[in-house]
């Protein structure tokens, strides 16, 4: 154990990432080793001496990170800054760890290995979900390191200043293009004071597929860990087509408006995910110019996948899983979730009904105020046709400022609603994975039973010729899938912990992100009564004139 | 319920001879039972004091035998009352009731006193409609000393005045027709009194003018009452959310619902003020306006008939043929548009009177609530935000 934090510590300050083209491995990195036992396409170091095989490579891997960075950089496929610290990795080390992550083409390294390993044989595993230095490191790290690489961490972590100092915003929206091949170009510009940048404001320009993709990368690698990915923005066809075709009316601009508001809080709560954050995808899609295209959003957008993801994930449900929850609090949370859900949804249909009644509201009143001008101009005693003439004018201006308040409910509110019932989707989603991940443990544990069995059965027959090959075969195979079984546990509590990790801070949000939100609605509300008093009290002395 | 909060009854010449008012009301299946209660000192009355009970039918029956009266031809006749109209809340009660498995006990009971405060309010307006009518009519120097009306008010039983059936409302639907295809006719007589014929001009424009507003204005209300509901979903919705758990999120959301509440019983009542001070005041004189141009129209169509009589009475004189007939004629037609025409100056100098009166009250009251509403909710709000 010592000997894994030492080694742990000693890789870290050397910065960069590694990649261990070991020869005969594929191009992923050592952690593909447990992947591909999962696959069982491997011989599998056995489990115990994995960390020490791997730390083994390590040695000879220090020589070769230079060497390995330099590999990296001039990979074509993994385009990643190679300038990334070590607070990434460790970040990575919960990542795309699990399953299926064959897309992943982060080289994790062994240095991600080792604070994985460390992390999940320590008994202590409350204290990391208690408390970490900082959102940054990922609290498992922390008690981990002995205290020089703990002020290490901290330093950086200061360094980085307040881990949340990054402001991203979307604007400029331009029409590139023309016909149905047009696209909206948005300008999105990151102000921030994280070193992980490589300067602090940046500037690129990105069409709404290329939010598309990147939420599809970030999806596929870190749904399956447990991990809420925030979804994208909806698709639209009739908007976009609207805005292609090049009507220039207030529905396209207002869709214009709400599709680039959306992308901004899209972009700002995936960086305030502390994992999302690092992520080489999230980094290259704010800082490169240049982008490779997103191809698969045609067809799907981020919803699209969510959607599909859990239409699976019940289908597999209803078939075979009953899981055996023994863990109340996520039977509780699971059932939290499904009400929060069923209200929201219920909220975000009320709220938009709101709006569409403002509005409503906001054309009734102007054509009440054309109405009444004319009756003043009809009606042939001086003072009271001034005074309707002012009512006319006054109602005008309420009917901005009942405008001006729908747009305050729309964007604000509504909005936001909507963002949170596509949160709780993914929320559901990443529930459903954690079940997904629990069976195929179930699974690994119903297949060795199988292999014991039939080890036993071979112990008892009478062929000895055969029986040392198939013995040996045999207990290959139950060594293979006693692995199997230990990482399938290994992966169902990664999952939960993640999960109860990732409840939290979702809870924690949304409480920020709905204080935030009704506090400007407020604001909004009561400036609106400031204005209406004001008008009112302009016109109460014309009506009072009236002789 | 006081009479004078009700927009239209302004500045009534109310003596102590004759007071009207409808003190009690009871809403049945399908009717309305009114007790209309008089205090009189006038000597026709048996009593000083005595009340009866009516229905909408004989405030009808009053209204028609005015128009019919010959004698009242010179008149603006208050406009009748208009039907009292429990469908639209009665449906929305039913539908409610239909629906009550599907929603919260709070909020059942909640949108159940909505709807019961809306036909309360239904409710208590007609009953002033049907009040202004008859203080109109015994404000009115000649028309209440009417025997229809000392009946309607004195006779203890039923009037047995039934509802018009088929057959008559048929009739009256033609009826109407032929007056409108006359009344354009008659209008179209350029009237030889300046005075006459500018209110001539200026009724028919602000008749207009007026329906359009009130139309608009309606329409302004229901999309406030609308919201207001939206309001009140909203609120229970959160308080759902809030009263899940005790955790700090949830009571956050009770607090946020409750803003809600508050925010939406003052936009309620500010649409319902709306609704009494604007819309009820528009419609009020979107009738008293059709009345005022059935009076224009009486006159003119006297105008006619007077000037028709006059060319017979030349027609007959020159033929030398039933002179005195015409003549008769001629005489009876000029005595009725006279008489017509005296009283129809002074009735709409009265109705522009009362009209500008009850705008500008109306229109102070409007001003001075929707202020007060105003400036309630920013303390509100206020205290909530923080």
């Amino acid at each position: 154990m010592t000997a894994m934090k030492t080694r742990a510590a000693v890789i870290r300050p050397n910065g960069g990432r590694g990649s261990h083209d070991r020869p005969g491995a594929s191009r992923l990195g050592p952690a593909s080793h447990r992947r591909e036992k999962m696959a069982a396409e491997r011989d599998p170091p056995p489990p115990g001496d994995a960390g020490q095989a791997r730390f083994g490579e390590a040695e000879d891997g220090e020589d070769l990170f230079v060497g390995a960075v330099g590999a990296l950089e001039s990979n074509p496929s993994s385009p990643e800054p190679a300038s990334l610290p070590a607070e990434d990795i460790s970040a990575n080390s919960n990542g795309p760890k699990l399953v299926d992550s064959f897309l992943d083409d982060d080289p994790d390294d062994l240095f991600a290995e080792a604070t994985e390993e460390v992390s999940l044989d320590s008994p202590e595993r409350e204290p990391i979900l208690s408390d970490g230095p900082s959102p940054a490191i990922t609290p498992i790290m922390a008690p981990r390191i002995d205290s020089t690489l703990f002020d290490q961490a901290l330093e950086e972590e200061e360094d980085n200043g307040d881990t949340f100092d990054i402001c991203i915003s979307v604007s400029d929206p331009e029409k590139v293009g023309d016909g149905m091949n047009a696209y909206m170009a948005y300008k999105v510009t990151t102000k921030t004071s994280l070193s992980v940048f490589s300067q602090n404001e940046l500037s690129v320009r990105r069409r709404f597929s290329d939010f598309l993709g990147l939420h599809s990368k970030l999806a596929s690698k870190y749904m399956h860990s447990g991990y809420i990915v925030p979804p994208a923005p909806e698709k639209s066809i009739v908007g976009m087509t609207k805005v292609k075709v090049g009507k220039e009316d207030s529905s396209s601009t207002e869709f214009v408006e709400k599709r680039r508001s959306a992308l901004e809080r899209y972009l700002m709560r995936t960086v305030k995910h502390p994992v999302m954050l690092k992520d080489p995808n999230v980094l290259q899609f704010l800082e490169s110019s240049e982008l490779p295209r997103a191809v698969s959003t045609q067809a799907l957008s981020g919803a699209g996948i969510l959607r599909m993801v859990n239409k699976a994930a019940d289908a597999v449900n209803k078939m075979t899983i009953k899981m055996n929850e023994s863990d109340a609090w996520f039977e509780e949370k699971q059932q939290q979730f499904e009400n929060l859900d069923a209200q929201f949804r219920k909220l975000h249909a009320s709220v938009e009904s709101l709006v569409c009644h403002r509005k409503e509201l906001s054309l009734n009143t102007a054509s009440f105020a054309k109405s009444a001008a004319m009756l003043g101009n009809s009606e042939d005693h001086t003072a009271l046709s001034r005074a309707l003439s002012q009512l006319a004018e006054m109602e005008e201006k309420m009917e901005q400022l009942h405008m001006d308040q729908a747009y305050a409910d729309f964007y604000l509110f509504a909005e936001l609603l909507g963002d949170y019932v596509r949160l709780l989707t993914a929320v559901k989603g990443v529930f459903d994975q954690r079940m997904k991940t629990w069976s195929k443990w179930q699974d690994a544990q119903l297949m060795l039973q199988r292999k014991r069995e039939a080890e036993a059965k071979l112990q008892y027959a009478n062929k000895p010729d055969k029986l040392q090959q198939a013995k040996d075969e045999i207990k290959e195979e139950i060594v293979e899938w006693e692995g199997k079984v230990q990482q399938g546990e290994r992966d169902f509590e990664q999952i939960s912990k993640t999960i109860r990790k990732e409840l939290g801070r979702f809870e924690k949000e949304r409480v920020k992100d709905f204080k935030s939100v009704i506090i400007k609605y407020l604001e909004s509300l009561v400036q609106t009564q400031q204005q209406l008093i004001k008008y009112w009290e302009a016109f109460l002395p014309e009506a009072k004139a009236i002789a | 319920f006081s009479l004078l909060s009700l927009a239209v009854n302004v500045d009534l010449q109310t003596d102590g001879t004759l007071q009207v008012d409808i003190s009690d009301a009871l809403s049945e299946r399908d009717k309305v039972k009114f007790t209309v209660h008089t205090k009189s000192t006038l000597p026709s009355f048996k009593q000083n004091e005595f009340s009866v009970v009516r229905q909408h039918e004989e405030f009808i029956w009053l209204h028609d035998s005015f128009v019919e009266n010959e004698e009242y031809a010179g008149y603006i006749i208050p406009p009748a009352p208009p039907r009292p109209d429990f469908d639209a809340s009665r449906e929305k009660l039913q539908k409610l009731g239909e629906g009550e498995g599907s929603m919260t006990k709070e909020e059942f009971t909640k949108m159940k006193q909505e709807l019961e405060a809306e036909y309360l309010a239904i409710f208590k307006k007609t009953v002033a409609m049907h009040e202004v009518f008859l203080c109109r009519v015994a404000a009115h120097p000649v028309l209440r000393k009417d025997l229809n009306f000392h009946v309607f008010l004195e006779y203890n039983q039923d009037l047995s005045v039934r509802g018009k059936n088929k057959k008559e409302k048929l009739e009256d639907f033609f009826k109407n027709v032929v007056k409108s295809a006359d009344g354009v006719l008659v209008a179209g007589v350029k009237d030889v009194d300046d005075f006459f014929e500018h209110e001539k001009t200026f009724l028919l424009e602000y008749h207009n003018r007026v329906k359009d507003a009130s139309a608009k204005s309606d329409r302004m209300i229901r999309s406030h009452k609308s919201a207001a509901d939206d309001i009140n979903r909203i609120a229970s919705t959160l308080y759902t959310l809030g009263t899940q758990d005790s955790t700090d999120v949830c009571k956050f959301f009770l607090k946020v619902s409750e803003l809600f509440e508050k925010t939406r019983k003052i936009e309620a009542r500010v649409a319902a003020d709306e609704d009494l001070k604007l819309a009820d005041l528009l419609k009020y004189y979107l009738r008293e306006s059709q009345a005022a141009k059935d009076l224009l129209y009486r006159r003119g169509r006297a105008l006619v008939d007077y000037e028709n009589a006059n060319k017979a009475l030349d027609k007959a004189r020159a033929k030398n043929k039933d002179v005195l007939q015409a003549e008769t004629t001629q005489q009876i037609c000029c005595q009725k548009f006279e008489k017509i025409s005296e009283s129809a100056k002074q009735e709409l100098i009265d109705f522009k009177t009362r009209r500008v009166a009850a705008f500008r009250k109306n229109l102070v009251e409007l001003a001075e609530l929707e202020l007060k509403h105003a400036k309630v909710t920013s303390p509100h709000l206020l205290l909530v935000k923080n």
